[in-house]
C-alpha cells in the first residue's frame, strides 16, 4: 500500500491480528488441555489457563506410553513419520526433477503426451486411488513396511510441474555454453541445473515434507502393525478408546509434539523457501 | 588455430522452412570473418551449425580440413561468445573459466596458469572469486570472453556479443574484441545486426539477407562496390541514396528532370544508387533541385533528408556550410553505382 493513513494501519493490523487468533487458537487450546490432568475434563468446561501438569504429562506421552489405551510410547511413531515424511519429499523431489528434465530437455517421441499424463494425475489424489493403490501394495507384500508407506505417495506431479516450469526459465544459452564447454547431459544436470534449483529444491522440501508429515488416511489403510503406525494416526488412535473417557491431557500433548516437526523444518528453511517461491534471478 | 570452410551449407527446419541455402565460405586461418544482416537472415542459424549446436541439413562445415557435421561441440574445438553471457550464475568468474578445461581433465596446474593469462589479458583478477551477478555488464562480457579465450580453440564464434551492452561500452569492447582477436590470431567467426560493428572488426564482410548470401568481401569493398541494392542499404550510415532513374539513349534522369549524368546503359528503368556524403550542394546555381524536409545535426556532419524529383534523398554537408534558400545537387560521377531495377543487382561498367 502507498496509502500511510494512520486508521488504515490499525485496520489492517486489527484484521493481522484477528487471522493470528483464529489460527492460533485452536492451538493455544490443545497446548492448555496437554498441561492440567484428565479429570479437569470431566466438568465440560475447558480451562483456558496452563494447569501444573504439563511435565508429567509430556513424560508419559514420550517415555511410558499408554498402555490401557494401547498406544505405544510416541517416540516410535515420531520415527516412522519422519521417516515416511523425508522418504516421500525426498523420493518426490528426486523422481521429479528428474522427469522434468527429462520433458524439458530431451526430443523424445511422445514427449507432449508423456508431460500431460503426468500433469493428469494432479487430478487423482491419494483417495480417490486408494483401493487400486492398496490392492496393488497388499499384492507387492508391502504391506507394514516402510516402503508401503512411502512408495505410493512419491510419484509427484505437481513438483514435476514446478520443476518444469522452473527449468523453462532457464536460458537455453546455458546448455549451449555448456555443451561448447564439454559437459553432457548428466555433468549439465549435476554442474549446472542442479545448483540453479537449489532454493526451488528447498522450497518443494518444505511443502513436501508437511505433505507428508500430515499423511493420515493412507498409513491408516496400510499398517495393521504397531511397528509402523505414524504420529498422526497415532493421535486418532489415542482419542479413540472404547468404554473409557479419553485421555485428552494425553492425546492434546501428542498433537502439540506432532505439531513440531513441519514446525521447525519451515523455521529453519524459511529464508529458502521464501528465496524459492519467490526468486526470479537467473 | 585452424581454416574454417563452409561448402553448400543450408538449413531447413520441419514443415519445409528454409533458414538458411547454399552458403559456403572459405575462412582462412586467423581470418576474422562478420556475418551481417538484418534480423531473420540466418547468420545466427549458420554460426549456430559451424558450432554444432543446430544440425546441418545440407553441405558440410569443415574446421581445419575436419567435417564436423556429425561431431558434437564440444569436440569441435571451437569456443563461443553469446549475446546474454550466458556465464553460470552460480560459479565464480574462476570456476565459469575453469569448467570447460575441468570437463577436459585438464590437470589443476595448466587451468590455474592459464585461467590467470587470460584474467590478466582482460583485466578481470580482481573479480575471480566474484559471482557474475556481482559484475557489471562489461565485465560480464570479458568473462565470456574469457572462457573462451582460455580453451585455446581453433576457432571463436561469436553471437552478437555486444548487443546488450550500452552504446559507449559497445565501442571499447568492439576495439578491444578486435585488438585481441589480432594479438591471438584466432580464426574468429562473429555475427551482428550493426553495420558499424561489422565494418570495424571484419578482415572479411559476409552479407547475409533471406538466408542467402548478398556479397563477400572486405569492409571498404563492400561499402564502395555493394553487390546489390540490399548491401548498399544496409552497409554505411546513413544509408546509401536509392533512386529509381530512367536511361533514354544514356541520359539518366530522374523522373522528368535531367541529371546531367550518362550511363553506358540500355533504355529504361535503372536504380541509382549514390551516398549522401557523394552529393554535393552546387556553388553554380544548375544542377537537380532538391527541397529538404528536416535537418539532422550529427556534429561531425550535417543530414539533410529531402526530395530530389519527387524521391527523397539524404545530403551529407559539412555543418558550417551555409545553406542556401534554393538548394541545388551535384553528383560526383565517379562514385555512381547502378542497380537493376528489377533484380537490384549491380551492373558494372555502366558510369561513363
Amino acid at each position: 500500500m502507498v496509502e500511510h493513513r494512520p486508521y488504515l494501519k490499525l485496520l489492517a493490523h486489527l484484521v493481522l491480528i484477528l487471522g493470528v487468533v483464529i489460527v492460533a487458537f485452536p492451538v493455544y487450546v490443545a497446548f492448555i488441555a496437554s498441561t492440567h490432568k484428565t479429570t479437569d475434563f470431566i466438568t465440560g468446561v475447558m480451562p483456558v489457563l496452563p494447569g501444573s501438569d504439563f511435565l508429567a504429562t509430556y513424560k508419559t506421552v514420550l517415555f511410558s506410553g499408554l498402555a490401557a489405551a494401547g498406544a505405544p510410547p510416541i517416540g516410535m511413531m515420531l520415527g516412522n513419520s519422519l521417516i515416511m515424511a523425508l522418504a516421500i519429499s525426498l523420493g518426490k523431489i528426486v523422481i521429479s526433477i528428474l522427469s522434468a528434465y527429462a520433458i524439458v530437455y530431451f526430443r523424445f517421441p511422445f514427449r507432449q503426451l508423456a508431460f500431460w499424463i503426468i500433469f493428469v494425475t494432479l487430478m487423482l489424489p491419494v483417495e480417490v486411488r486408494i483401493v487400486p493403490t492398496f490392492k496393488v501394495v497388499a499384492d507387492l507384500g508391502m504391506l507394514n513396511s516402510y516402503a508401503g508407506l512411502s512408495i505410493p505417495l512419491i510419484a509427484s506431479a505437481t513438483a514435476t510441474f514446478l520443476f518444469r516450469q522452473f527449468f523453462l526459465t532457464v536460458p537455453d544459452e546455458l546448455l549451449e555454453s555448456a555443451r561448447v564447454d564439454g559437459a553432457g547431459p548428466l555433468k549439465f544436470f549435476k554442474d549446472i541445473l542442479l545448483p540453479l534449483s537449489r532454493t526451488n529444491i528447498a522450497a518443494l522440501f518444505v511443502i513436501l515434507f508437511i505433505y507428508g508429515w500430515n499423511q493420515y488416511l493412507w498409513p491408516l489403510i496400510v499398517t495393521t502393525d504397531s511397528e509402523h503406525y505414524t504420529i498422526v494416526m497415532g493421535i486418532k488412535r489415542m482419542s479413540d478408546v472404547t468404554d473409557a473417557e479419553p485421555q485428552w491431557n494425553l492425546v492434546m500433548a501428542v498433537a502439540i509434539l506432532a505439531m513440531l516437526p513441519p514446525v521447525l523444518v519451515v523455521i529453519f528453511m524459511q529464508r529458502l523457501f521464501v528465496k524459492g517461491l519467490v526468486e526470479t534471478e537467473k | 588455430m585452424a581454416a574454417i570452410d563452409i561448402k553448400g551449407v543450408g538449413k531447413t527446419y520441419v514443415g519445409n522452412v528454409n533458414a538458411v541455402s547454399d552458403i559456403s565460405i572459405a575462412i582462412a586461418d586467423g581470418e576474422f570473418i562478420v556475418l551481417v544482416g538484418p534480423s531473420g537472415c540466418g547468420k545466427s542459424t549458420l554460426l549456430r551449425m559451424v558450432a554444432g549446436l543446430e544440425t546441418i541439413t545440407d553441405g558440410t562445415v569443415s574446421i581445419g580440413n575436419r567435417v564436423v557435421n556429425q561431431i558434437e561441440p564440444a569436440e569441435r574445438d571451437i569456443a563461443m561468445v553469446f549475446q546474454n553471457y550466458a556465464l553460470y550464475p552460480h560459479m565464480s568468474v574462476y570456476d565459469n573459466l575453469a569448467y570447460g578445461l575441468r570437463n577436459r581433465g585438464t590437470p589443476k596446474a595448466e587451468i590455474d596458469a592459464r585461467v590467470a593469462e587470460a584474467a590478466r589479458m582482460l583485466e578481470l583478477q580482481p573479480y575471480l572469486e566474484r559471482k557474475p551477478r556481482a559484475l557489471s555488464g562489461g565485465q560480464r562480457q570479458r568473462v565470456a570472453m574469457g572462457r573462451a579465450i582460455v580453451r585455446k580453440p581453433a576457432a571463436f564464434l561469436f553471437d552478437e556479443p555486444l548487443s546488450n551492452l550500452d552504446a559507449k561500452l559497445r565501442v571499447s569492447m568492439r576495439g578491444e574484441i578486435k585488438q585481441l582477436q589480432k594479438r591471438l590470431g584466432t580464426t574468429s567467426i562473429y555475427v551482428t545486426h550493426d553495420q558499424l560493428e561489422a565494418m570495424t572488426l571484419a578482415d572479411r564482410l559476409v552479407v547475409l539477407n533471406g538466408g542467402r548470401i548478398e556479397q563477400i568481401g572486405a569492409p571498404l569493398e563492400v561499402y564502395h562496390r555493394p553487390a546489390s541494392t540490399f548491401v548498399a542499404s544496409f552497409i554505411g550510415s546513413p544509408a546509401m541514396n536509392l533512386v529509381k532513374t530512367s536511361v533514354a539513349s544514356g541520359a539518366v534522369s530522374i523522373g522528368d528532370g535531367e541529371t546531367g549524368l550518362r550511363a553506358n546503359l540500355p533504355n529504361g528503368p535503372v536504380t541509382l544508387g549514390l551516398r549522401a556524403e557523394d552529393l554535393r550542394l552546387s556553388e553554380s546555381g544548375s544542377g537537380m533541385p532538391f527541397e529538404i524536409v528536416f535537418i539532422e545535426d550529427l556534429g561531425a556532419q550535417r543530414l539533410l533528408h529531402g526530395n530530389c524529383g519527387g524521391q527523397s534523398v539524404v545530403v551529407a554537408v559539412s555543418p558550417d556550410l551555409p545553406l542556401p534558400g534554393d538548394i541545388r545537387l551535384t553528383i560526383a560521377t565517379d562514385r555512381l553505382h547502378f542497380f537493376a531495377a528489377e533484380t537490384g543487382k549491380r551492373i558494372e561498367a555502366a558510369s561513363i
